[in-house]
């Protein structure tokens, strides 16, 4: 229903604009009044979007649009084209190190997946041929530890804890002294889930940074998160200095949004996102399908030839 | 940065230094409450209202459009009739992966108890890995019986069995705990249908109180979590989690005016102290 709406409308706009040559600017605005909505219903945060729709203007009203025979295509193509810019052109991958110890850190707010995602992230590259540590880190939620332990126990991962009165700082120490001894490729820290404006928890995972120097310090966000989005990246990545994100929970019926507004503040790329709760949904992330997502568009293509 | 009171800030400005109602002051006023996660429909019904009583009321007085909006909100929020619960009582609550569900179990769980009920917990989620171990936990700091299973059993035998164990007991609140799951997974919400079943057939021996937990950083999805769920089990309340964030959890409001669904608790911390009533004066001060 809402799925379609933006195509619905934008097709429609288009067909009133069909057979008259070209677009004039008050079309085009027209149009890009849609794509703001559409933007919007999507849970992009609306500073991002006003950016976006600006550009999208600039660009639009630019020759390339004005000039060409089948105005319509044009302004879909380049929305598509600079949403799938903002949200990274390539198919990022995980950095390993080629000496030593490769370690990977989850970090995000409460109940965002990281735990789970630990499991998964484990699980595949387990499947690399490397041997995997788990660090349980979530010193505070009731049963974090255990959690991790039977999602381990589930994928034949070994996990490191020293349960739950002993410092997260202490505990990634140990386990990379663990790793070490014990001629482990990766170690991956499952961390507490915390709030970005509580300051004593965010200076504990910069405690564990400082510690270990993680490879990857990867934030684990909900596809389904609001406008609030952009203040959370933002924050995680001034004191972390993230590598990258894992946008979870996408096997709902969410938009999305939120995907292009940390990747817009933070610059940084999704590298995976989770598409459910058992331990191989985990997929690479296809920043294309990811903005005909958000635009409610199911296939841009189609849509180009209707316009 | 401290939403809160960069919020009420803006809108001050807003209307303290824009000279006349014109399209930018109406724009700032539409980022203001998409922000704050109200949506776009909403949003412009807000927006159209408020212009509306500006007209009507002939408001000159910017600083009484503040009040006029609040108004607006409020009216929204606020609910007509009152919600008595009566005991014995059956409390399921549902929602999707991760918002809550479980540690406001243990909120409310602490509340009862504190009101010198006798409280009985089950650990309906028996799919999530140290689900079950995670509330006993709660149930153990509550010092708070609880009904449970291993993990893979069936929630729905779960909850017959806390049933029978609430009757025999003669416990005054029974509180199930569910696995989480979106709303777009049909096999999930039918389990959840069936769970609601097994409670309903006790209904000559139970008042039951579906509770739905939503967490207040998401956006516009919770609109259709709160219309599933209300289709999947007739939803009594709604419980608003990590307010104590920054997110504004405005998405209620969408949800209020259309379902009609009344929100009756927040949350605002991840202990069991950390549970406040639902006040609508209180939720829009901290909007705008
Ligand atoms: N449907 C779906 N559920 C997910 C996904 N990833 C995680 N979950 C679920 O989301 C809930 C929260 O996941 P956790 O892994 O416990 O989240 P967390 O970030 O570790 O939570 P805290 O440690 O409490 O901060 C659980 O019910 C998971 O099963 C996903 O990609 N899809
Ligand atoms: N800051 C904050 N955190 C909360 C609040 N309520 C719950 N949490 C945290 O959110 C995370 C998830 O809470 P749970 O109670 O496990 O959520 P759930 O809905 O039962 O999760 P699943 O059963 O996996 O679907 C935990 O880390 C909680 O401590 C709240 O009001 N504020
Ligand atoms: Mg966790
Ligand atoms: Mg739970």
């Amino acid at each position: 229903m809402i799925f379609d709406g933006l195509s619905n409308k934008l097709q429609d706009t288009f067909k009133k604009l069909k057979g008259k040559g070209k677009l004039s600017e008050k079309d085009i605005k027209e149009a890009t009044r849609e794509i703001k909505i559409a933007l919007l219903e999507a849970d992009v945060n609306f500073k991002v979007v006003k950016d976006f729709v600006k550009k999208i203007n600039e660009r639009s009203i630019g020759s390339e649009v004005l000039q060409s025979l089948t105005p319509g295509q044009q302004v879909i193509k380049i929305v598509n084209d600079e949403l799938t810019n903002l949200m990274g052109s390539a198919n990022s991958q995980l950095s390993f190190n080629s000496k030593g110890i490769t370690s990977i850190m989850l970090v995000g707010l409460q109940g965002a997946g990281k735990t789970t995602t630990a499991g998964k992230l484990a699980n595949l590259i387990k499947s690399q041929g490397k041997k995997v540590l788990l660090v349980a880190c979530d010193i505070y939620r009731p049963a974090a530890i255990k959690q991790l332990q039977v999602l381990g126990e589930q994928i034949d991962v070994s996990v490191f804890s020293l349960g739950n009165s002993t410092s997260p700082v202490s505990i990634v120490k140990s386990a990379m002294k663990h790793a070490k001894e014990n001629y482990f490729d990766i170690v991956i820290v499952d961390t507490a889930g915390r709030l970005h404006i509580d300051e004593e928890l965010m200076n504990e995972l910069k405690y564990i940074k400082d510690e270990i120097s993680p490879t990857e310090i990867l934030l684990n966000v909900d596809a389904m998160t609001g406008q609030d989005a952009v203040t959370v990246a933002e924050s995680f990545d001034e004191k972390l200095d993230i590598t990258g994100i894992i946008l979870t929970k996408l096997d709902g019926d969410t938009r999305g949004g939120a995907a292009l507004s940390i990747t817009s503040v933070t610059g940084k790329h999704i590298k995976f996102v989770g598409v459910g709760e058992k331990i191989t949904d985990l997929e690479s992330f296809h920043p294309d399908r990811m903005a005909s997502r958000i635009l409610g568009m199911g296939d841009v293509l189609s849509l180009i030839e209707k316009a | 940065v401290k939403t809160k009171n960069n919020f009420s800030g803006k809108i001050d400005q807003l209307i303290n230094y824009s000279g006349v109602y014109d399209d930018e002051f109406f724009e700032e006023l539409e980022e203001i409450l998409i922000l704050a996660d109200l949506g776009v429909e909403t949003t412009n019904t807000i927006i159209n209202k408020t212009r509306e009583r500006i007209q009507i009321d002939n408001i000159k007085d910017k600083e009484k459009v503040k009040s006029v909006i609040k108004e607006i909100v409020r009216e929204i929020l606020i609910d007509d009739e009152v919600t008595s619960f009566k005991y014995p009582m059956v409390i399921l609550v549902v929602g999707v992966n991760g918002v809550g569900k479980t540690t406001t179990i243990a909120k409310l769980a602490n509340l009862y108890k504190k009101q010198g009920k006798k409280v009985l917990l089950a650990a309906g989620d028996t799919f999530r890995a140290a689900a079950v171990e995670q509330i006993t936990i709660w149930s153990q700091r509550l010092n708070i019986d609880i009904i449970r299973n291993d993990q893979g059993a069936d929630p729905a035998s779960v909850i017959y069995d806390a049933l029978q164990a609430a009757k025999a007991r003669k416990t005054d609140v029974l509180i199930c705990d569910t696995a989480g799951r979106l709303h777009n997974k049909d096999n999930l919400m039918s389990e959840l249908s069936k769970i609601n079943r097994v409670i309903a057939n006790e209904s000559e021996f139970f008042t039951q109180y579906n509770l739905l937990v939503l967490d207040a950083t998401s956006g516009t999805n919770a609109v259709n979590q709160a219309n599933v769920f209300n289709q999947a089990t007739k939803l009594d309340g709604i419980v608003l989690t990590k307010l104590d964030g920054t997110s504004k959890g405005g998405i209620v409001i969408p949800i209020k005016s259309q379902l009609k669904i009344p929100i009756h608790f927040i949350g605002v911390g991840e202990q069991m102290d950390d549970l406040q009533e639902f006040d609508a004066s209180t939720f829009v001060d901290a909007l705008f």
